[in-house]
C-alpha cells in the first residue's frame, strides 16, 4: 500500500464519521473570524436559538475595514469615519461580547489581519483544521496544518457544530528543489507557480509544497506561499512539519506549554508526506529558474518576470485566453510588448496577509534604506499585519527608514488588498502591491494593481516605476 | 433556504473566463450585516458606468448599455451562463447572495472555484458544470434566438433546451438532496452530535494542548 501525503494524514486525523455518499463530517480544532462574514452567522446562530459548540476553538479580530490612520483610530470604533465600516466592526464586538468569544478588539496591540495575528500567537498549531471565511486562510497551512477559507453558512456551522462536510480533495505537490537565486522569495515562488499552472490550475486540490527550496524557506515565506495557493484555486496549501516550524512556534501564548510540549512535537513530527505517497499530480520546478515576479494584468496567471513584457495576443494559449488579454490591456492600460520596467507608478503597497510579517517589512526596509521614494508617487504605504508586527518594527527601528525614505508607517490591517477602508487607489492608478489579487477594481474603483514581492514593491517606490532587486 | 426542483427561465451569456468573486460584488457591498439586499449591486463596476457606493439608490445611475444584463432581450434572465473557473477569488458568500438575490436560479459553466461552487448549494443556487464543448454551443443558441430559456431539472439531473434536447449533469447526491429539499444542513449535522463529542473527547485526551487555550 502506498504512503500517504500530509493531506490524507490531517484529513484522516480530523473525520468524525463518513457518509455512505463519500462526504465526511470533519472536525474544526481553530476557527478565526473577522467583521465581514460573520455577521450573518451569528445572526443564523441567534434566529435558530443556537450556542457555540465549543467556545475557546474561536479566536476573532477586526481586520477588514479598520481604519489605518493612528487619528483614526486614537478614538476607538466610534472615530471611525465611514458609518458602514463602523457597523460592521462594533457588530464583531457586539456578538463576541454576546456569545463569549476571545476578540483582540481594535485597540489592542494583538489586534491585526486574522492570517497574521493566528500564527504570531500560537493559534495555529501543526496538525490542526483551520477554517475562517476568508480564502487567505490556506495561509495557515505553512503550519503542517489542514487550513482553508469557507463561505459566511459554513461560518455559522462551524460555530454550532465544530464540524464541516467535506468531501476530500486531490493531492497535488508542487516541488521546488534548488537553491533560490538572490532576492527571490516565496512570493516570487508562488507568483511563478501560478503562472505555470494557472488560476484555476489548482482546483478541487489541496496543495502541497515540497522540494529542498522550501524546506530552507522561512515560516513567513511558507505563509507568503500557502496564502496564495488559493489564487492557483486551491482552497488548500500546506508544507510540512520540521525545525523551522517547531522553532517559530515554541513559547508563542496559545502554543502548547513545557509540560506538554515535547509530546506535542512528536505528534507532530510525522505532518509531512511519506515518500512513497502518491500525488494525483506533481509538478516539479527548479529554484534556479524563477526571477522576480511582476502581474502585468488582471488575473495572477497574468504574471511575468521583472525583465519580461507584456506578452502579446500570440502568446495566448486559446481564444477565452486571447479575450481575456485583450480586456486585461485596455483595463490596465498597457500594450502587448512594453516592457514591465516601463510601466509607472502611482502608488506603492506593502502589507496584506500575504506580505506583513515582519520578515517582510525588514526586507521591504533593506532596500529602502538611506534613499527616497519617488517624487512622482502619490503614496507609498506600509501596513503592518498585526500590532505586535508593528511594535517589533519600531523596536528594529524599521518605521524610522521608512518615514525618512517617504513612506507612511501605519496602524495594522487589511488596508489597501482590498480597499475596504480609506486606503485605496484612484481610478487608472498603477500601484506595485504586495497583495495576493490583482482583480479589476480589487484596490479601488478603476485601480491597476501589479502583484510583487515587499523588497521589489519597496525598490519600485524608490524609482518610481518596477526595477531588478538583484540588480540594486 | 429556498429549494430547487425545477426551474426554467431565460439565459444570460456571459462570455468571459475567471469571473472572480470582486467582479460579482465588490468589496464596498460587503459591508452590510445582512444576507440580502446585494441584487442592485451585482456585477455592479460591469453594470454601471459610475462607481457604487453602499446603502445608496441605484436607480437613477448611469447602466453600461454594452453589459449583457443591461440588454432587453436578457431582462428577467434567471440562468447565468459563463466560462471556465467561475466565481474565483475571496469565499464571500456575498457572491451567490448577490446572484440569488438579483434573481439567478441556477448557473452553468465548464468550471467553478471550489469555495464559490460549495457556497452556492447553501443559498439555492444550483451550480451546473457542462463541458467546454457544450457550454460553447448553449452561448451560441442563446445569442442565436432571442428569448431562449432552458429548463434545469435537479430531480432528474438534466438541462432541456427549447428543441427537447436532454443534457445530463453530474451533481454529488448529499448536496442535491440538501437543495431538492431546502434542508439546513446544521440540523443534520447536530443528528449526529453524539459521535461529534466521542471524536472530541478523544482528541482531549491525544492532543490536550488544543483544548483550552
Amino acid at each position: 500500500m502506498a504512503g500517504k501525503t500530509l493531506y490524507d494524514k490531517l484529513w484522516d486525523q480530523h473525520v468524525v464519521k463518513t457518509r455512505e455518499d463519500g462526504t465526511a463530517l470533519i472536525y474544526i480544532d481553530r476557527q478565526l473570524l473577522h467583521e465581514v462574514t460573520s455577521p450573518q452567522a451569528f445572526e443564523g446562530l441567534r434566529i435558530a436559538g443556537r450556542k457555540p459548540w465549543r467556545l475557546d476553538a474561536n479566536l476573532a479580530t477586526p481586520d477588514h475595514n479598520v481604519p489605518t490612520t493612528s487619528t483614526e483610530r486614537e478614538s476607538g470604533i466610534e472615530g471611525i469615519q465611514d458609518p458602514v465600516s463602523r457597523i460592521q466592526v462594533k457588530t464583531l464586538d457586539d456578538n463576541c461580547d454576546h456569545f463569549g468569544i476571545n476578540e483582540f478588539k481594535m485597540a489592542d496591540k494583538r489586534q491585526g489581519i486574522v492570517h497574521v495575528v493566528g500564527p504570531e500567537q500560537g493559534a495555529t498549531l501543526p496538525g490542526m483544521t483551520v477554517v475562517c471565511g476568508d480564502s487567505h486562510t490556506a495561509t495557515h497551512g505553512a503550519f503542517a496544518a489542514l487550513a482553508h477559507g469557507i463561505g459566511t453558512s459554513e461560518v455559522e456551522h462551524v460555530l454550532a457544530t465544530q464540524c464541516l462536510i467535506q468531501r476530500k480533495m486531490k493531492n497535488l505537490l508542487i516541488k521546488v528543489d534548488g537553491e533560490l537565486g538572490k532576492g527571490i522569495t516565496g512570493k516570487d515562488v508562488v507568483l511563478h507557480v501560478i503562472g505555470v499552472i494557472g488560476t484555476a490550475g489548482g482546483n478541487g486540490c489541496a496543495m502541497e509544497f515540497g522540494g529542498s527550496a522550501i524546506r530552507s524557506m522561512s515560516m513567513e515565506g511558507r505563509m507568503t506561499m500557502c496564502n496564495m495557493a488559493i489564487e492557483a484555486g486551491a482552497r488548500v496549501g500546506m508544507v510540512a512539519f520540521d525545525e523551522i516550524t517547531a522553532e517559530y512556534v515554541k513559547g508563542r501564548p496559545f502554543a502548547p506549554k513545557a509540560d506538554q510540549w515535547e509530546q506535542a512535537v512528536a505528534a507532530w513530527s510525522d505532518l509531512k508526506s511519506d515518500d512513497d505517497a502518491e500525488f494525483d499530480k506533481v509538478v516539479e520546478i527548479r529554484a534556479e529558474d524563477i526571477k522576480p515576479q511582476v502581474t502585468w494584468g488582471t488575473s495572477p496567471e497574468m504574471v511575468t518576470t521583472v525583465d519580461g513584457t507584456v506578452p502579446t495576443l500570440e502568446d495566448a494559449a486559446d481564444d477565452v485566453e486571447r479575450s481575456g488579454f485583450k480586456r486585461a490591456y485596455e483595463y490596465m492600460g498597457l500594450t502587448a510588448g512594453q516592457k514591465i520596467t516601463d510601466i509607472k507608478l502611482d502608488r506603492v503597497f506593502i502589507g496584506s496577509c500575504t506580505n506583513s510579517r515582519i520578515e517582510d517589512l525588514r526586507a521591504a526596509a533593506e532596500v529602502a534604506k538611506g534613499r527616497k521614494v519617488a517624487e512622482s508617487l502619490i503614496q507609498a504605504l506600509v501596513v503592518p499585519g498585526s500590532g505586535l508586527v508593528k511594535e517589533q518594527a519600531e523596536k528594529e527601528g524599521l518605521d524610522k527608514i521608512f518615514i525618512e525614505a517617504g513612506f507612511e508607517w501605519r496602524e495594522p490591517g487589511c488596508s489597501m488588498c482590498l480597499a475596504m477602508n480609506a486606503d485605496k487607489l484612484g481610478s487608472g492608478e498603477h500601484c506595485a502591491s504586495t497583495s495576493n489579487r490583482n482583480f479589476e477594481g480589487r484596490q479601488g474603483y478603476g485601480g491597476r494593481t501589479h502583484l510583487v514581492s515587499p523588497a521589489m514593491a519597496a525598490a519600485a517606490a524608490i524609482a518610481g516605476h518596477f526595477v531588478d532587486v538583484r540588480e540594486l | 433556504m429556498k429549494a430547487f426542483t425545477v426551474h426554467q427561465g431565460v439565459v444570460a451569456p456571459m462570455d468571459r473566463a475567471n469571473i472572480d468573486t470582486d467582479m460579482i460584488i465588490p468589496k464596498q457591498f460587503l459591508k452590510s450585516i445582512k444576507r440580502s439586499g446585494f441584487g442592485p449591486n451585482l456585477f455592479d463596476e460591469l453594470r454601471y458606468l459610475d462607481e457604487g457606493q453602499p446603502d445608496a439608490d441605484n436607480s437613477g445611475r448611469p447602466l453600461n448599455p454594452d453589459f449583457v444584463l443591461n440588454q432587453p432581450r436578457y431582462s428577467g434572465a434567471s440562468v447565468l451562463l459563463a466560462r471556465e473557473n467561475f466565481g474565483c477569488g475571496s469565499s464571500r458568500e456575498h457572491a451567490p447572495w448577490a446572484l440569488e438575490d438579483f434573481g439567478f436560479r441556477a448557473i452553468i459553466a465548464p468550471s467553478y472555484a471550489d469555495i464559490f461552487y460549495n457556497n452556492s448549494f447553501k443559498n439555492g443556487l444550483l451550480p451546473i458544470v457542462l463541458d467546454e464543448e457544450t457550454v460553447d454551443r448553449l452561448f451560441k443558441e442563446t445569442e442565436a434566438s432571442e428569448g431562449y430559456q432552458l429548463t434545469v431539472d435537479l430531480e432528474n439531473k438534466k438541462v432541456v433546451t427549447p428543441s427537447g434536447e436532454e443534457i445530463a449533469f453530474e451533481v454529488d447526491d448529499f448536496r442535491r438532496h440538501c437543495l431538492l429539499n431546502g434542508l439546513d444542513d446544521i440540523g443534520l449535522t447536530l443528528q449526529d452530535a453524539d459521535e461529534i463529542r466521542a471524536y472530541e473527547e478523544k482528541r482531549r485526551a491525544s492532543a490536550p494542548w488544543l483544548f483550552g487555550a
